[in-house]
């Protein structure tokens, strides 16, 4: 069962071949056994997913059963769930039990979906390794001695151990797409403003995206198709209509233009990486595509803006976290100066407190033009790179990380070292751009994902490339052994 | 040396809209505390803001009303801090582009004497919690400070002038303008006891006919006209003092403290503040167009400088009156009621003046407050135009109505049998009766010469009046004795 | 450009953060490298361009005005960790 894709199972689901019930028990039983191996969840909540599996099937007998209904998923710890520990991997936040439900989470419940519970991620997602977070590292089902990628890592890894058919994400910077590459399986970061960021703890307001993790781009699509849609509680959602985004997922690619970025396949990729990210625009042309090369001057720009704007608004969201209202509180505190500073300063991880000093700094009295102001005007620039090459193709291609997923411990020494992994995912969301990783093959042994890009609120453009691709290869299918 | 001050105020204007600028809880005065704090409010994780319309509304009608430059653009920013009443550890308001542009107000501090204000802008921002510090311990019996957060984000918009003000009389002009002007749009209640405004001044000196501003003191936390012109006084007297001493003024905070009337500084250490300003994430550019300000300006009601010209003009009021009269809201409502019952103008500006702001004075009430109506008073004021009781008899009736001994005037008049007698046979008749009664004075008053008489005469027309229970017209009272005394 | 270790202090008390005294040459190093990598945008000269606060180029959407929150305070306040006759409390706030 746990092989089935979401599509697969609400198949099952609708033609009585299981129940939500036996469906639940099975993933609630393989967390259970295998997830000790992973780390991936931080908290799981059976009853209620149980609960919600009995609800699920009740509503299905009385015909009033939607696309999903009685389909688990797992959620990333940075949605807030109504009376559920939530945590954002956090020993801040290691005792808070959210008193409301973010709206990506309400919109899963109404759609009679089953939430298997919390996983693991960078503390605050703040992190490309799964290595930030105060529950411990989470492993990559592909090799337990390497990293999932993160910061959705818990997420990644749940769904390629086959411990979840489906999770949610959220990407600041990549957060989605590279622990999806580097834990081979399929991760759609959609436009900003498309995802309702309400009940979703901020990181960087004007960057962060929630967004589905699943084996495939039709699952993809299928839990978009739940996730998407305006929020009046968002100021930042965008009033668009949701278009059902499975319906052009069989549109043929024939005039397809694919443009690949020149500044994607510099000499930092290596000559697999490169081959395989090749491999899969080869199957594109076959599909009838035209590819060109196309270039974003930018790119190397990115990562300084990118760790000026993000630091930056995550040292003024961060803010809330005091020991006051919630979340934790210092042993004894002297004074109010006291509570504050040992609160924080014992609450928050060593990558945290690192980001918030970059973030107070570059916003500073004297700083504030040459970092901040700076970074944003950066930010357009990097935007007009990627307009301007969507006036000449419709997708842009390239690997979704410069490497396969890294050994745990190698990296964590150096913030600036590891900063570099989010070269090729970083801008998109500068531009506020969607983006998909899919599975490319393996190299060293290791998953490696190909980033599909496209214009705003092109999503429905990207699943169906990424579809098309694994109707015509199966590297989505390869499993870690774990998974099988 | 001769000084002059030069102040600046900030006015924070609580607005009176329904539900807080960025979240739908209510903003009632005197909840039960963090009853009115939702999650929005108390700055939970996840939570996001969305920007309530009638605080815009608000903000554009203030700045119509101040015929200021309204920002078509304006952008929220996060003033960054750290206080156990600020849950979100930032405050979101505007800084580089304000709702309201520059503008200004016209303010008389001394009949005729008209002076200009400019407001530098005005922007929205949200309110912070309150702290109290009452005593709370904690277990090891350590003082604690309560936090209500029911006030967190309650829609403030924060007038800030140019240093344009030359003394505390003119800063309470100023502010009374202001209080005017936002209480006529109805975007404020004005209640300065519940904090619906409140006041920050910058005050420095400088030798008079100096051009440069001396080094200014901020004073924080005056709530009251009285306190406002207390603090500024205070204030400009220990600067002048000080220099005088050879001393020097800094750039501090100073919190006023009206039991001791004093100011002192804030917190020694004052360290220098970095509030880290930027654009709030989550929130996006507020953005105007010229039909939306049309509407609002076809919307706003008569405005108090508009209202007294038409009251000199139409009315044909002095300026002194007319100013007195549509100072306030309330004030200029109740006039224009009594006005309109009455239908004299200058009759009802003196009654409104006259007798009831006399007797609102010496009761210690507002207009809202006057136990008379203006309905009670139009009509009293007919009663007087129309003969039907005398000025003397109207004052009684007012203070009948006053004490609520009656309904309406016309109640009182029948009830104390004060309708006027105009009766020339009937009031012939008591003048006989008094002569008859006071043969000896009569007697005195025919030997007297002419010019002592006019005195004379007064004996007897107190006479009839009393015997007529004051109902009966001076006039003719005093015309029937000159006949009959001959 | 370096930071020193009095840089890192006081951005650590505009944020709030107790950094422990041996910990701070670790986040002077950190920082300094950060500012490095960040300091390449210094390179270019784009003071014509407009800054991007948001990737899209909405604008704010208004609420209407009403009254849609009840009193949760129960609820809300589960999580304080210290409260007292409904007030979150605090070490004494001295002014």
């Amino acid at each position: 069962m746990h092989n089935k894709t979401i599509a697969e199972l609400a198949k099952g689901l609708a033609d009585g071949e299981f129940s939500s019930v036996e469906l639940t028990q099975h993933f609630l039983g393989r967390i259970d056994a295998l997830d000790s191996q992973y780390n991936s969840f931080i908290t799981v909540t059976p009853e209620q997913a149980l609960a919600q599996a009995e609800a699920a099937d009740a509503t299905r007998a009385a015909g009033n059963a939607k696309a999903l209904t009685g389909v688990p998923v797992a959620h990333k710890d940075i949605f807030c769930t109504n009376g559920v520990l939530t945590t954002c991997a956090s020993k801040m936040l290691s005792n808070f039990v959210a008193p409301y439900d973010a709206t990506v989470v309400d919109k899963f419940n109404s759609a009679g979906m089953v939430s298997l519970g919390k996983t693991n991620m960078d503390e605050f997602a703040m992190g490309s390794s799964n290595e930030n977070s105060f529950y411990g590292a989470v492993k990559n089902p592909w090799d337990t001695n390497a990293v999932p990628g993160g910061s959705s890592g818990g997420s990644a890894a749940a769904v390629a151990a086959r411990l979840a058919p489906g999770a949610t994400g959220t990407d600041t910077g990549g957060s989605i797409r590279q622990p999806a590459a580097f834990c081979g399986i399929t991760g759609l970061k959609p436009t900003y403003g498309r995802v309702s960021r309400w009940g979703m703890i901020a990181y960087a307001s004007s960057l962060d995206q929630g967004g589905p993790m699943a084996r495939t781009a039709e699952d993809c699509a299928l839990l978009l198709n739940e996730m998407a849609g305006f929020d009046p509680k968002d100021s930042t959602s965008l009033k668009k209509a949701v278009p059902d985004y499975t319906a052009d997922l069989n549109q043929p690619l024939s005039g397809l233009r694919i443009g690949l970025p020149k500044e994607y396949f510099g000499k930092e990729l290596s000559a697999e990486m490169s081959d395989a990210i090749m491999a899969s625009v080869k199957e594109f042309e076959k599909l009838g595509a035209t590819v060109q090369e196309v270039s974003l001057p930018n790119t190397m720009l990115a990562i300084p803006s990118y760790y000026i704007i993000a630091p930056a608004e995550a040292s003024s969201n961060l803010s809330r976290f005091d020991g006051v209202r919630y979340g934790y509180r210092c042993e004894n505190p002297e004074n109010l100066e006291d509570l504050y500073k040992r609160s924080r300063g014992e609450g928050f991880g060593k990558e945290v407190q690192r980001r918030i000093l970059v973030g107070t700094y570059a916003l500073s009295e004297g700083y504030y033009d040459a970092y901040y102001r700076k970074a944003q005007r950066i930010r357009r620039l990097i935007q007009q790179d990627f307009l301007n090459a969507f006036n000449e193709v419709d997708l842009i291609m390239g690997p979704t990380t410069p490497t396969p997923a890294f050994d745990l411990g190698s990296n964590t020494d150096d913030p600036v070292q590891m900063y570099m992994e989010d070269i090729y995912t970083l801008a998109v969301n500068l531009a506020g751009l969607p983006g998909i990783s899919v599975p490319a093959g393996l190299v060293n042994g290791r998953p490696v994902g190909l980033q599909i890009l496209a214009g705003h609120f092109k999503e429905s453009q990207l699943l169906n490339a990424a579809h098309q691709l694994q109707t015509a290869t199966n590297w989505h299918q390869l499993a870690p052994s774990a998974g099988q | 040396m001769e000084w002059e001050a030069v102040i600046g105020l900030e006015i924070h204007v609580q607005l009176a809209t329904q539900s807080k600028i960025f979240s739908g809880a209510g903003i009632a005065f005197g909840a039960e505390p963090n009853t009115q704090a939702c999650a929005i409010d108390l700055g939970l994780p996840g939570i996001l803001p969305v920007l309530n319309e009638s605080a815009v509304e608000m903000a554009v009608k203030f700045g119509l009303g101040v015929e200021a430059e309204i920002g078509m653009k304006s952008v929220f920013e996060r003033k960054n801090y750290f206080y156990p009443d600020l849950p979100k550890g930032y405050q979101t308001t505007q800084n580089d582009l304000p709702i309201v542009g520059k503008g200004v107000i016209e303010v008389e501090p001394e009949e005729g004497k008209i002076r200009q204000v400019r407001i530098h802008h005005a922007h929205l921002e949200e309110d912070a919690g309150k702290s109290l510090h009452e005593t709370y311990t904690d277990e090891n019996g350590r003082g604690m400070t309560g936090i209500d957060l029911n006030r967190a984000g309650t829609p403030l918009l924060e007038i800030v002038s140019e240093p344009d003000i030359r003394s505390a009389k003119e800063a309470i002009a100023y502010i009374k303008a202001i209080h005017s002007i936002v209480t006529y749009l109805g975007i404020s209640d004005g209640n300065m006891a519940e904090g619906s405004m409140r006041c920050d001044a910058n005050v420095s000196v400088r030798p008079k006919g100096q051009e440069e501003y001396g080094t200014r003191a901020e004073i924080k936390n005056i709530n009251s006209f009285k306190f406002i012109e207390k603090a500024i006084n205070h204030e400009i007297e220990r600067q002048i003092e000080l220099i005088e001493d050879g001393g020097r003024v800094i750039q501090e905070t100073r919190l006023y403290d009206s039991e001791k009337n004093e100011t002192r500084s804030m917190r020694s250490k004052e360290e220098a503040n970095d509030y880290r300003y930027f654009p709030c994430p989550d929130l996006l550019p507020v953005e105007l167009d010229e039909a939306y300000i049309e509407h609002i300006r076809s919307e706003m009601p008569e405005l108090p400088k508009q209202k007294k010209q038409r009251f000199i003009d139409e009315l044909g009021l002095s300026s002194y009156d007319a100013g007195v009269l549509s100072a306030t809201r309330p004030m200029a409502e109740y006039f224009e009621q009594v006005k309109d019952r009455c239908g004299d103008a200058k009759l009802a500006a003196n009654w409104v003046m006259g007798e009831l702001a006399g007797q609102l004075n010496k009761d210690n009430l507002e207009i809202e407050q006057s136990p008379v109506s203006a309905v009670q008073l139009g009509d009293l004021v007919k009663r007087v135009m129309d003969d039907t009781i005398n000025g003397k008899a109207a004052k009684q009736v007012f203070a009948a109505l006053w004490a609520g001994e009656g309904a309406s005037a016309d109640e009182i008049i029948e009830a104390k049998g004060l309708k006027q007698v105009t009766d020339t046979g009937a009031i012939a008749a008591i003048v006989d009766e008094v002569m008859a009664n006071n043969p000896q004075q009569v007697e005195q008053y025919q030997a007297a010469p002419e010019d002592k008489r006019g005195k004379m005469v007064g004996f007897f027309v107190g006479q009839v009046m009393k015997a007529s229970k004051g109902t009966a017209n001076p006039q003719m009272v005093n015309q029937l004795l000159k006949e009959k005394l001959g | 450009m370096a930071l020193e270790r009095s840089d890192v202090e006081k951005v650590a008390h505009l944020a709030r953060l107790k950094i422990e005294d041996n910990d701070i040459p670790e986040y002077t190093r950190d920082l300094t490298s950060i500012l490095e990598l960040v300091n390449q945008m210094q390179s270019v000269d784009i003071d014509g361009t407009d800054p991007l606060a948001h990737p899209l180029d909405a604008t704010q959407r208004l609420r209407h005005d009403e009254v849609t929150e009840s009193n949760q305070r129960e609820h809300f306040q589960q999580n304080a960790p210290a409260k007292e006759a409904g007030l979150f409390l605090v070490p004494k706030v001295i002014e």
